[in-house]
């Protein structure tokens, strides 16, 4: 087995490795807001549900969490409800959502009661006031802890293994099994590279919204 | 008839009574100050007016009409419409600080544009207007050259001035201070309060609630001094000053106006 031929091999799991890195991250990060509202909402039996499955959510190992979304649902029905790759994503796309509503209440919570009520008083809607004042100071205040978890996502998305997706750590190992070791310490290298990528991305965005102080 | 009528309002929270039934009345183009000692519910009365919190009982009148009513629900659109009657000027100033000066005076004009439906021609006359407006008024404070600097650029007193253009760009009947100079250095309260001054001079009718009794007593046309959520003394500047007729209003005007 030559380098090109085991590089070639990594890449093809690398692309099931982004998929699912970007399909979560474009599906969790609104879900992640809808459930912060839901955990901050008024209505009490609301945020306590809300509260309560973010508990189980974030108290479940991940890699549990795909392996119930795969099989459970096949003992009731007595066929899987999502397909591998759709189990994936769904078990990605709740734990992770969970994760960024947390993320998303410290930084709402955090924005001063003076800026609701300057809009306020200045006859903004509660819609104008959340998106054109808030929701831009929040993203400023939660850039930091957002990059720790998308980088996380970046390489938990090996989990995905456990339900036969030939994700790029999965792509490795079958080269191990034919006692080839090498290929999965390889591996790292593209994680570095992808992870230093992501790295450089946020602190571009930081910087660019480094032009005011709050 | 006066511009602005307050009946009986009264407001609690849990069980403290913080406002025991205020009643006043304001001229168009008087100047109101609310003097008294922290927690005399000075700036609670402030928020009641500008529906910041919903007294629960009385009224309010701008013009005759009614604008706030205990007994009735409002919606979050009516509550919209008639707080536009006020405007307020925050202690803490509360600029938005993602915005630039310029940005943060046409913001909510722009904004509540947006719900009129209008032409594009309309639109952009419109839109104009606003900047135009934002414009002069920046020139009034003396901040013209500071439209593309951000909040945090500013020095407090920049800040509030700022703040006071932008109150003023929706056009408020009556424009509300809650302690305006309160969170300045002692240096920088000077030329916030030559602006409220100045906009005396431009028949804005105006309620500011402030510490400074060298203030109220020099641009205030009525001066009220609270206590325990009660007006304990109302009347012309010469008459709270020069001579209180209550022993609260005596005992807080001797420690305020004490020389050290």
């Amino acid at each position: 087995m030559g380098f090109w031929e085991v590089t070639l091999s990594l890449l093809k799991g690398l692309e099931q490795t982004c998929l699912i890195f970007a399909l979560t991250l474009v599906l969790a990060l609104p879900l992640g807001l809808v459930i912060s509202f839901g955990s901050m909402s008024k209505f009490k039996p609301l945020a306590y549900i809300t509260k309560i499955f973010v508990w189980i959510i974030r108290g479940v190992p991940l890699m549990l969490q795909v392996i119930i979304v795969f099989y459970v649902p096949g003992y009731f029905l007595g066929t899987p409800l999502f397909s591998r790759f759709g189990s994936v994503i769904a078990a990605f796309v709740i734990n992770y959502a969970c994760y960024f509503s947390e993320i998303y209440r410290g930084g709402i919570e955090s924005i001063a009661k003076g800026q609701y009520e300057a809009g306020q008083v200045l006859g903004m809607t509660k819609s104008q006031i959340f998106f054109k004042v808030v929701l831009m100071q929040v993203v400023k205040r939660i850039l930091a802890p957002m990059s720790n978890e998308v980088i996380t996502l970046v390489k938990d998305t090996a989990l995905a293994r456990v339900i036969m997706i030939v994700e790029i750590i999965k792509a490795a190992q079958e080269f191990a099994a034919y006692g080839l070791m090498w290929p999965l310490f390889y591996t790292a290298v593209f994680y570095l590279v992808f992870v230093g990528l992501l790295s450089l991305l946020f602190g571009f965005f930081e910087k660019k919204l480094n032009y005011y102080k709050a | 008839m006066a511009l602005l009528e307050v009946r009986n309002i009264k407001k609690n929270f849990g069980k403290t009574e913080v406002l025991k039934g205020i009643d006043f009345e304001l001229e168009k183009g008087e100047v109101l100050a609310i003097i008294g000692s922290s927690g005399s519910g000075k700036t609670t009365l402030l928020r009641c007016l500008n529906f910041l919190e919903t007294a629960d009982k009385g009224s309010i009148y701008v013009d005759g009409e009614t604008v706030f009513d205990a007994d009735v629900e409002y919606n979050d659109n009516e509550i919209r419409e008639k707080r536009l009657k006020f405007g307020l000027v925050f202690q803490s100033f509360n600029l938005f600080p993602q915005y630039n000066v310029m940005e943060n005076l046409t913001l909510a004009p722009t904004l509540a544009l947006k719900k009129k439906k209008l032409s594009g021609v309309e639109k952009k006359v419109a839109l104009e207007s606003i900047d135009q407006k934002a414009v002069e008024l920046l020139e009034r404070v003396g901040l013209s050259d500071k439209s593309n600097a951000y909040p945090c650029e500013l020095s407090g007193g920049q800040q509030q001035r700022v703040a006071i253009a932008r109150a003023l760009v929706m056009q408020p009947e009556i424009l509300c201070f809650d302690e305006p100079t309160s969170a300045l250095d002692p240096e920088l309260t000077g030329e916030v309060l030559r602006v409220i001054k100045g906009l005396k001079g431009e028949d804005h009718t105006m309620i500011v609630v402030t510490h400074e009794m060298e203030f109220a007593k020099n641009v205030a046309d009525k001066v009220i001094f609270m206590a325990d959520g009660v007006i304990e003394e109302i009347g012309t500047p010469d008459e709270v000053f020069g001579a209180p007729k209550s022993e609260k209003t005596k005992a807080f005007l001797s420690n305020s106006l004490e020389k050290i």
